[in-house]
């Protein structure tokens, strides 16, 4: 069974630094990050301290709420930090790798007849479950709750995002498995969406116990989010997972292997790249590491501009700086020039070649195939909700993305549920962030939104 | 261009918290925010940002507006000529209307931007956009003989409490621009109807022809005598508020704001549309012959070139504030704007116009439209929930 859906709203960004099909280098990192701040409302409870020897699957922390949910070291090594912030909050736990390979060996049942108990404790266990996530919200799965469906994109459509048949060339069984595994977690159907450009040259499309669908049109098509939206919508009391081809390869290799494997391929893309390819290492590398790749400033407006480093893309990254780690869902590297100057007369100039508009004001819609070296200034200064019809053009949900922002400003519950806050996450309106002319924080106000209505409806 | 800038980062401080000149720090902001976009970066979220912003969405307002107010500074000093019986060249006329339009602008923006900035000042907000545009709009929509302190005083009123009071650009119900004229209208109605107004010199009557009348063509068809022709009235060589009587300009003015999409196109063709759907079933139910006098004689297609729709529906209705905000909401609120302003002109026994009142009275109503619509989708989405379980 095969359904095609098509999009007509969106918006792909011609940000300039696509990564080619190509690796160009195999990172080992030599210290990593665990960060309990990558998952929405995370109070974690230390499990080890610094100087402890782990392996690849050793468990660092845990989530107070539920002692279950484990969080792993992805590589053997010690602990060498626990970096703590205001009020003693624990923002990473710090692992120097050893160089060994060490693993774990997890007790897997095979995959053709485990139990569904089994498979929940085994993915608890191993540090795989949080890689799983719960809509609405967004959140790390309740263990107790049987989800609906389970979503998979098999593209991503952000900007600059990695080409997902190349960086999991390889892992189709890997993948299969993960999805064999994750089929006995619910009752429902398994969601696996991909692109109509590539749907029958992906490696993806033969995957089995799946149901197809392929999608038309630009980002945030992509996203879980808007598919779910499209095939299956979320409605109140619904309970869905979603998860990201990376980690349905890992589970396989769990469940074949017996280890904690989170290696994969990331993207190093922007348009402060040096030739952008692919790294193969692990979540919570150092940005250190990557430094060979990083251009010199950029000259631009008489300001030298450095780079960003941005684990995730442009639109729903975030900025780690050149010391950072990549964050344990990112698969993509972004560098940009940071904007830090000032522009005479920006806003009254017929033309401005160096940036990119959606708006005819300008005339980026005279150079669609443009690719442009875009910095992180804001263009502009922050105001009240002024323009509409706006955010509509690029929001490609049956939801009013404005009323739904000022209910969560106003912090009405109500209201809120019944303009479609469960079918949201941030990174659905990122897109709105980016066009609003008032300049307006989206994102920050839809994260707002659901940690409002977790805290109330809990 | 670096010594600017590097003045304005040198007396930054001076305006920043705890500087002498703090007092100031809106004013400053706003100017520094105009000659610079200010080096402010992506903290959180999306880490790039679209190069459009507001200042860039008004900009293209007031650049769609021009032509408009160029031909309404010719045609105050052609319709001046013709009252005293003159033949003048293009340029004479059009700085004669020149000069006695720029004080009108000139007090408008003064007074409206004085109290922008104190009331940015006060709230320790950035001075927003918003004025630059009703700036422009309010002398534009006067009569030219309007006095320069009941001007003073529409401005004042249409900022204090038609803005501000609601909190700011943004917030605000009623458009602005036609709140200052409502003011005028309801507070000094002999300096905004009449045949008088409308010419410059003709209130005071020195010199002028024989016999000749001030009379907007509106006026004229409420009386039921001759209207000038429908190319006379589209070109806009008639009596009329300065920048409301060519519809050639404002067309040109929709062109550019449609294009870049700053304005809703929705609005605008659901607007004439409605205008031209109520005025042609006017036509179908009019005495015609029996009664020449009749103002529901007047053809659909000279209500749309006559007085200010084409102004309204093109440049005020479609102000994204106080319109209709959902794009189904947008259909409806601009249909109703052209019905009910061809209601109130055709029925109306004391004053021939009623574009300024229909969008006021659809501002009001606009809230509601798009209350409706957004209740449709909370349904769908209830239902949806309900049939699932």
């Amino acid at each position: 069974m095969s359904n095609h859906i098509r999009l007509s709203k969106g918006l792909n960004i011609p940000v300039k630094g696509t990564a080619s099909a190509r690796i160009i280098k195999t990172v080992l990192p030599d210290i990593l990050a665990v960060k309990p701040t990558d998952f929405r409302l995370l109070t974690p409870k230390l499990l080890v301290q610094q100087g402890d020897t782990v392996k690849a699957g050793s468990p660092l922390f845990a989530d107070k709420k539920n002692p279950s949910i484990l969080f792993v070291s992805p590589v053997s090594g010690t602990v060498s930090e626990i970096v703590r912030g205001e009020k003693r909050k624990i923002l990473a736990v710090l692992v120097k790798h050893n160089g060994k390979n060490e693993y774990i060996n997890f007790n897997v049942p095979n995959p053709r007849n485990a139990e569904k108990a089994d498979i929940i404790r085994i993915l608890l266990e191993s540090g795989l479950w949080p890689s799983i996530k719960q809509r609405p919200y967004g959140i790390i799965p309740d263990p107790e709750k049987e989800p609906r469906s389970i979503f998979i994109s098999a593209f991503d459509s952000a900007p600059l995002a990695p080409d997902l048949d190349f960086a999991l060339r390889g892992e189709t069984d890997a993948v299969q498995t993960g999805i064999d595994i994750l089929k006995k977690l619910t009752k429902g159907d398994i969601h696996l969406s991909m692109h109509i450009d590539n749907h029958a040259s992906t490696p993806f499309h033969k995957l089995q116990r799946v149901i197809s669908h392929t999608f038309e049109g630009k980002h945030p098509v992509g996203n879980p989010g808007i598919q779910i939206h499209h095939i299956d919508p979320i409605n109140k009391g619904d309970i869905v997972w979603t998860i990201d081809l990376h980690s349905v390869a890992a589970i396989g290799r769990l469940f074949t292997k017996g280890v904690y494997d989170v290696k994969r391929m990331i993207a190093v893309t922007g348009p402060m790249a040096i030739n952008p390819g692919y790294i193969e290492t692990y979540p919570g590398m150092c940005m250190q590491q990557i430094k060979e790749f990083v251009a010199q400033p950029l000259r631009r407006y008489g300001e030298d501009l450095p780079a960003r480093y941005i684990s995730g893309n442009l639109l729903t990254g975030s900025n780690v700086g050149e010391n950072g780690y990549l964050g344990f869902f990112d698969h993509q590297i972004t560098l940009l020039p940071e904007g830090k100057y000032r522009e005479m007369i920006g806003w009254a100039k017929p033309f401005r070649f160096k940036k990119f508009s959606v708006s005819r004001s300008y005339f980026s819609w005279l150079f669609p195939r443009k690719e442009y070296i875009l910095d992180t200034n804001l263009n502009g200064g922050e105001r009240a909700f002024v323009m509409t019809g706006v955010y509509e053009k690029v929001f490609p949900m049956d939801i009013y993305p404005m009323y739904l922002l000022k209910a969560i400003l106003a912090k009405d519950i109500d209201r809120m549920e019944e303009l479609g806050i469960y079918e949201v996450i941030e990174e659905d309106m990122a897109l709105c962030e980016f066009v609003c002319p008032s300049k307006t924080e989206v994102q920050q106000i839809v994260s707002d939104g659901i940690e409002l209505m977790i805290k109330e409806m809990s | 261009m670096k010594v600017l800038k590097n003045l304005i980062v040198k007396v930054k401080p001076r305006f920043e918290k705890g500087g002498s000149l703090y007092f100031l720090h809106s004013t400053f902001d706003a100017f520094e925010t105009f000659l610079f976009v200010p080096d402010h970066t992506a903290n959180k979220g999306v880490h790039v940002r679209d190069a459009i912003d507001l200042k860039r969405s008004m900009s293209i307002v007031i650049l769609a507006l021009l032509p408009a107010m160029l031909f309404g500074m010719w045609n105050t000093g052609y319709q001046h000529n013709l009252s005293i019986g003159l033949t003048a060249p293009f340029w004479a006329t059009f700085w004669f209307g020149f000069f006695k339009v720029l004080p009108l602008l000139v007090v408008s923006y003064v007074v409206g931007l004085g109290i922008e900035f104190i009331s940015a000042q006060i709230r320790g907000h950035e001075v927003n956009e918003g004025f630059l545009v009703s700036g422009i709009l309010i002398p534009l929509i006067m009569p030219i003989d309007v006095p320069l302190w009941i001007l003073a005083l529409a401005v004042a009123f249409a900022v204090i409490v038609g803005k501000e009071v609601f909190g700011g650009t943004g917030m605000n119900i009623w458009n602005p621009a036609l709140l200052a004229r409502a003011f005028v209208f309801f507070a000094y109605p002999s300096h905004i109807s009449g045949d008088k107004v409308w010419i410059e010199g003709l209130s005071s009557g020195e010199g002028i022809v024989d016999g000749f009348s001030g009379a907007t063509p509106l006026a004229a068809a409420a009386e039921g005598s001759a209207t000038p022709s429908f190319l006379d009235m589209f070109f806009g060589t008639i009596p009329g508020s300065i920048g409301e009587t060519s519809t050639l300009a404002i067309l040109l003015g929709a062109a550019v704001l449609i294009y870049t999409g700053i304005a809703s196109c929705k609005i605008i063709v659901s607007t004439f549309a409605g205008g031209f759907f109520l005025s042609l079933l006017l036509n179908a139910i009019a005495p015609g012959a029996a009664d020449p006098s009749s103002f529901l004689n007047v053809p659909a297609w000279n209500h749309m070139v006559m007085g200010g729709f084409a102004f309204g529906a093109v440049f005020m209705a479609t102000d994204p504030v106080t319109g209709c905000q959902t794009e189904r909401g947008k259909w409806i609120y601009g249909f109703l704007i052209g019905v009910m302003a061809i209601l109130i002109r055709v029925f109306n026994p004391g004053y021939p116009e009623g574009m300024m009142l229909a969008i006021l009275l659809l501002n009001t109503f606009a809230p509601l439209i798009d209350h409706y619509i957004v209740q449709a989708n909370i349904k769908k989405r209830l239902n949806r929930a309900k049939t699932n379980k």
